[in-house]
């Protein structure tokens, strides 16, 4: 893990890719979020819905995102993470998880962050504002 | 169609930050880490305890508003924030509520859509805020036709 403190405005994060989108992926999530939409584990009721099959919650793409963060944890604190949701996130889809840092002073650090698909769309995209402790 | 909830709460709820539901949360978004789910490594940390992901308020009680009757299928969620003043530490109670803060429609591609801002707050025993989220929600015309069949 690099120093924080060292990266430099227009420099990246490591970025992160996951293994392929699982069903059981996303009923842990259901599980563990409470979101029980059925979009996001049962086929019949995604394709019920006009979607192509079932869609990972993007809640999880975006819980995912925020562990490029997790271990700066003693130098910051994360103030402020803003998401848009682009696109679907479908099964047996792999997700890379990216942040480059757009703007830094003494006290705050903002990355932009995007989460890309195996065919280099965005699923989402937004920013993360670092609050230096 | 919902403009007359606009600005309208919840009641408020009592939550815990329930050391076995965050390990489980963090399981789930793939995030393990020690402060998470390490009881010494939160012991050592400057919070002397363990702490949430940030996307962990997902899971709390924020009360009911008793005007929003939102199908619970065919919602789109368009955009999501959070906003923290320092994270959340495991074992700590938040009251919690929500809040219509605005609702609007807009022509698109599959017709008129409502556009429906939530907003949730977490704060500690004594009020002071911990941290926001953001919601925003998009209804489609086909969903918001079913709403008042």
């Amino acid at each position: 893990m690099n120093k924080l403190a060292d990266l430099q405005v227009g420099e990246s994060l490591q970025d992160v890719t996951l293994t392929p989108v699982s069903r059981l992926d996303l009923i842990k999530y259901a599980g563990a979020s409470g979101d029980y939409n059925p979009i996001h584990t049962i086929d019949e009721e995604a394709k019920k819905a006009g979607l192509p099959g079932i869609i990972a919650h993007g809640m999880w793409t975006m819980g995912n995102l925020a562990k490029l963060f997790t271990p700066y944890y003693e130098e910051t604190f994360i103030q402020d993470y803003n998401i848009r949701f682009k696109g679907m996130v479908r099964l047996n889809d792999v997700i890379t998880l990216n942040a480059i840092l757009d703007k830094s002073d003494n006290k705050k650090m903002d990355f932009k962050v995007n989460a890309t698909n195996q065919d280099g769309q965005e699923v989402i995209k937004g920013n993360v504002l670092l609050c230096k402790i | 169609m919902l403009t007359h909830c606009i600005g309208k709460r919840s009641s408020v709820v009592k939550n815990t930050v329930e050391r076995g539901a965050v390990k489980k949360f963090a399981e789930s978004i793939g995030d393990m880490h020690p402060i998470f789910v390490c009881e010494e490594t939160g012991k050592q940390s400057r919070y002397k305890n363990n702490i949430a992901p940030p996307t962990f308020p997902r899971v709390f009680d924020y009360g009911t508003i008793e005007e929003l009757n939102l199908p619970n299928k065919g919602l789109i969620h368009g955009e999501q924030t959070y906003h923290y003043e320092r994270p959340l530490i495991v074992g700590e109670e938040i009251r919690c509520y929500s809040e219509v803060t605005n609702y609007y429609e807009r022509k698109g591609k599959s017709g008129e859509m409502g556009f429906l801002l939530l907003k949730r707050y977490g704060e500690d025993l004594e009020g002071n805020l911990i941290f926001t989220e953001e919601q925003v929600v998009i209804i489609t015309e086909a969903v918001r036709k079913g709403m008042f069949v």
